[in-house]
């Protein structure tokens, strides 16, 4: 049975109790089962008492639902969702150091500006540009930075949101309202 | 008035209704042990933490009720790894109390471990209380924990600073809210009705049931599945005890070391209803082999038991007892005459029977481990009592020749398999039935892993019957290296072993040996009637095997079945 469909990349969003020790047992979970995880994000939701963690992971279909349903199994999980069936929104942030000799800024800058991408701080010798976006523009950002030589690279990880209601979200965030349902619904697809 | 944390929890514990902790005191812990505390709880001292802790195994599977463990930090933690680990397998209702240092963390001081870091990949969940104002929630929370939908151990750290602090006790609270918690009862009515078709159109079924049934209290809904639909059942190793073994669509146990025609009967099967079992490789053999030609029915509380290994046809998820009550209400409606329908395929399990029957052949001299086991089985089965083993060969043949009538009745170690485990089981069962008749069938190698809780047995007055079935080497293991390699010496003995009978004596039990199997009747008849904890030493075959086998890894068509018998008087031939 394992292995018929190709593993692929998924998403899952999960809301979890804010309490010592959560992140521990989600990661023990996944060392355990022997699940390959690329990213991890964790933060706050509106609720304080909740927590919200962004986890990229490969699989193919079969050890997908076994990841959900033991992330589910655990007590201090109160939701999973799995975005990738879904349409979402994904963005991660770096912090990218790349050699900044003189002959090579005003390219580099284009290439900041095409990615819309900032710089943040820079010396005699190098640039250390934030940039946002999803897998493939940061992906796409690095390899053009790559030739000038990337001295340090730094990344937040993935995070996501479904469009509409595909995320679960707590109701202390529904209560605050514009980043809940009816925000999600009248924002347009934000191009990157 | 404001009490201690240790008071608090005392008083918690008794509105959980517990009324035996099994454990071990030590510095940080003392304040709940403290004897002087005025509460009806019994504490019985065991000799070490990780017997403790199987005993509270053995009081759960024997009661229902979920057992209660309380232990100090450090080594005393540390001991519990491995019975911890024992229950979370085999889904074992336990709730371990363990001491920890005063509040502050990371200190390395004495007896100092990261126990929650330890216990979270061998509990259902851990807490620490940071507060005694937290001790009644945390404890309604853990006993919900470890009873509620697939059971299993609940770790419980209390640091001595929230033990001896004072506050105001409000009470136990009444209900419990987890809302990343909620195991599902009630199967979907859908998939019921589905379930019900299929076994309405099964030519060939067969039931396979696990220990799910025994957690769920769920025996007589099974029973009331048998006798509606009349399919022959097969249960697992933890199983044992749902269906009475003198039904007679009783087919025996599964798996490894089952029977063969039960084995044979989920080959051939074109629909297998597996209930509160979890397709472990110990069943399935190969997995990617298993059920490739028929359709399979799944009823667990575990989602994640669902799909694991074995793509299923009907997933159902929910209790056991509410599902197949639901699903026999489905079955009643369906007219059909099952009896006359199953004819055929009566007759292709009674002909697998006849081919490979469960035999031993005891002749003159030594005593064969089976028939040893046999006999114990027979000659206890009217008492009704609760048997233990360790783990090995005793074990396999005690599952194979089982009798009895009753769930709950059965306690071994299954997913672990810890050697052992029989002994302070026993203990455990015994505590909580301190009148019935309670056994425990162990090897010679495992009854010397736990032997220190003689001493329990004999303080509590105890009365365990223990049977050494004494093989002199580590029969299980000799008998795979024979599989593995002819040549070389066994690192399975013999090795030098105590005197069994002077030891039981020592301890201030009473000693038995039987050597010749003329001896064997009336020395289990002397163990049974003789009052307090005895230790039979049964000196047997040493070369015997367990037969039939199924080599770890191969799938199940590839079963080792026994020799074909030699024409024999003496031989015993069981159905």
């Amino acid at each position: 049975m394992k292995g018929q469909i190709p593993p692929r990349r998924h998403i899952l969003t999960l809301l979890v109790e804010n309490q010592v020790g959560v992140l521990a047992r989600i990661a023990g979970l996944i060392a355990a089962k022997g699940y390959n995880i690329d990213s991890v994000s964790v933060g706050e939701t509106m609720d304080a008492s909740v927590s919200r963690i962004t986890l990229v992971v490969h699989g193919d279909d079969w050890v997908m639902e076994q990841v959900v349903k033991q992330l589910n199994r655990l007590i201090e999980v109160i939701k999973v969702v799995d975005l990738t069936e879904e349409e979402f929104i994904e963005r991660e942030m770096i912090l990218v150091r790349v050699n900044a000799d003189p002959p090579n800024r005003a390219e580099i800058l284009r290439i900041a500006d095409i990615f819309r991408a900032k710089v943040v701080d820079l010396t005699h010798r190098t640039y250390t540009l934030e940039a946002t976006g999803d897998e493939d523009k940061i992906h796409a950002l690095l390899e053009l930075l790559r030739p000038f030589g990337i001295k340090e690279l730094v990344r937040t990880g993935l995070i996501a949101i479904g469009r509409a209601s595909k995320t679960p979200s707590t109701k202390l965030e529904r209560v605050a309202g514009g980043d809940g349902e009816e925000g999600a619904k009248k924002s347009p697809a934000v191009a990157t | 008035m404001k009490i201690t944390g240790a008071e608090i929890l005392l008083k918690s514990l008794v509105e959980e209704g517990v009324t035996t902790i099994f454990g071990h005191p030590g510095g940080v812990i003392l304040h709940g042990t403290d004897p002087a505390s005025d509460h009806p709880i019994k504490y019985i001292l065991c000799r070490h933490e990780q017997v403790a802790t199987h005993a509270a195994e053995g009081y759960y599977k024997a009661t229902g009720r979920t057992g209660t463990v309380m232990v100090s930090s450090g080594s005393g933690v540390t001991n519990c790894v491995t019975a911890l680990t024992d229950a979370l397998v085999d889904s074992m209702a336990i709730v371990v109390l363990t001491g920890q240092l005063p509040a502050v963390m990371g200190w390395d001081a004495a007896q100092e471990v990261d126990t929650v870091g330890t216990a979270r990949g061998c509990t259902k969940h851990c807490f620490m209380a940071f507060t005694t104002e937290e001790i009644p929630r945390i404890i309604k929370e853990a006993y919900f924990i470890a009873r509620s939908g697939r059971p299993g151990p609940v770790l419980v750290d209390l640091p001595q600073a929230v033990m001896t602090g004072c506050v105001a006790y409000t009470g136990h609270p009444k209900s419990v809210a987890i809302r990343g918690y909620n195991p599902q009862m009630t199967g979907h009515p859908g998939q019921i009705k589905r379930a019900a078709e299929l076994i309405a159109q099964a030519r060939r079924p067969v039931i396979y049931g696990g220990g799910g049934i025994i957690h769920a209290d769920a025996s007589e809904e099974l029973h009331e599945l048998v006798e509606i639909t009349q399919i022959p059942t097969t249960l697992t190793l933890m199983g044992l005890g749902a269906l009475p073994t003198s039904h007679p669509l009783w087919l025996g146990m599964l798996g490894m070391h089952g029977l063969y025609w039960a084995n044979r009967c989920l080959i051939d099967a074109d629909l297998i209803v597996a209930i509160g079992s979890r397709f472990d490789d110990r069943v399935t053999g190969k997995a990617c082999d298993f059920g490739r030609q028929c359709k399979i029915i799944h009823v667990d509380i575990d989602p994640t038991s669902i799909q694991k290994h074995v793509k299923v046809d009907v997933p159902i998820v929910g209790d056991v007892r509410c599902v197949l009550r639901e699903l026999n209400k489905e079955l009643r409606k369906v007219k059909r005459n099952w009896a006359r329908d199953f004819d055929e395929w009566y007759g292709q399990i009674e002909v697998w029977k006849k081919q490979h029957p469960l035999r031993y052949e005891q002749q003159q001299g030594v005593i064969k481990p089976q028939y040893a086991i046999d006999m114990i089985l027979r000659l206890t089965e009217e008492y009704d009592p609760i048997i233990a083993t360790g783990v090995g060969q005793h074990q396999v043949w005690a599952a194979q020749f089982y009798r009895g009538r009753k769930p709950r009745r059965w306690l071994t170690s299954g997913g672990l398999g810890t050697m052992g485990y029989g002994f302070p089981a026993a203990l455990g069962a015994q505590a909580a039935f301190p009148n019935g008749l309670v056994l425990n069938i162990d090897g010679d190698g495992g009854i010397q892993v736990s032997l220190s809780e003689l001493s329990t047995l004999v303080d509590y007055k105890l009365p365990v019957k223990t049977f050494v079935i004494n093989n002199k080497c580590l029969g299980m293991v000799r008998q795979w290296h024979q599989r593995v390699s002819a040549h070389h010496p066994l690192p399975t003995g013999p090795v030098h072993q105590p005197d069994f009978v002077k030891l039981a004596e020592a301890y201030g039990a009473v000693g038995i040996r039987i050597e010749r199997p003329e001896e064997v009747k009336a020395g289990i008849e002397k163990a049974i009637n003789t009052p307090g904890p005895v230790v039979v030493d049964v000196v047997v075959e040493r070369e015997e095997n367990c037969l039939p086998t199924i080599p770890a890894g191969a799938a199940i068509t590839d079963i080792v079945r026994a020799p074909a018998p030699t024409p024999d008087k003496s031989s015993q031939t069981w159905h």
